[in-house]
């Protein structure tokens, strides 16, 4: 696999970005927080990525007191949630480990004390709704870790865009924008380093974009 | 108003840290250089307290009309 370089224009400086091997940098990002950028040597973003998903998973985790995390495709109370859980990558995998336990057959018992485990079903006549009694003891919690733990999965997913594609610079304020767009320019200064520029075209302008202002 | 008020502000802290959270993660992922990355992200975490002020505002005036 070709490994891609990338030039961006950010706060007025030019940055060439390593972007290795754009699908490897992703899969790491998805397994782990941050650490798609580690492996593309983005230090300082790969430890952004790593505490702010992470810290942010494991108090949803705390908050639920590890139940908000299960993954069950039962009707009629599917864990549509765990879709946007499992964009955490490895944290989130242990939920697959004891839904195959609980409902394989003959079902065995959850590892670890039940935790990650999915609850009970169906609710049958003279058996506690496990689901049910979370709610009643976590109460809001239960609500706030599953909220937390979603948030952490759906921001690591713009975490694994950024490793396999980098940054999208936008413009800070609107007089610059107003001025990019008086130029036609939508790009933001944005171009691939193997893109050639024309004589007399500045940094991250195409000939078109000048042919345009003409 | 002050019903709503006092049923949500213990739980509005929860919000506190997924906007720390989500603000970071979303000038990260705009920008490359830490500097502009924490400006995105105090920018951002700004219109997020905005628009929840806002959506307080109406709400409360909805409660207060009915």
């Amino acid at each position: 696999m070709a490994e891609e370089k990338r030039v961006i224009h950010d706060e007025q400086q030019t940055i060439e970005i390593d972007l290795r091997q754009p699908g490897v940098a992703a899969f790491w990002a998805w397994v782990w927080p941050g650490a798609g950028h580690l492996y593309q040597r983005r230090y300082a973003k790969g430890l952004l990525f790593m505490i702010a998903i992470l810290s942010t998973w494991f108090f949803g985790l705390f908050l639920g007191e590890g139940r908000v995390v299960y993954a069950s495709f039962k009707q009629p109370m599917p864990r549509w949630h765990y879709i946007c859980q499992l964009g955490v990558g490895l944290p989130a995998l242990p939920a697959i480990v004891q839904n195959r336990r609980v409902s394989g057959s003959p079902p065995k018992e959850p590892l670890f004390g039940g935790w990650m485990a999915p609850p009970q079903q169906p609710v049958v006549l003279d058996m506690e709704d496990e689901l049910g009694y979370w709610h009643k003891t976590l109460n809001y919690r239960f609500e706030m870790g599953t909220l937390y733990t979603m948030v952490a999965g759906l921001l690591n997913i713009l975490a694994i865009y950024d490793a396999y594609a980098g940054p999208l610079i936008i413009a800070h304020d609107g007089k610059r924008r107003k001025d990019e767009k008086a130029n036609g320019d939508k790009r933001t200064g944005d171009h691939r380093p193997d893109e050639k520029p024309s004589p007399g075209v500045p940094p991250g302008e195409s000939a078109a974009d000048t042919s345009a202002q003409k | 108003m002050s019903l709503l008020f006092a049923a949500t502000q213990n739980q509005l802290w929860y919000a506190a840290p997924l906007i720390v959270a989500i603000s970071l993660v979303y000038g990260a992922t705009r920008h490359e250089l830490m500097g502009a990355v924490l400006h995105q992200a105090f920018r951002t975490a700004v219109w997020i307290v905005g628009f929840m002020l806002i959506i307080f505002a109406v709400l409360s005036l909805i409660s207060w009309w009915t």
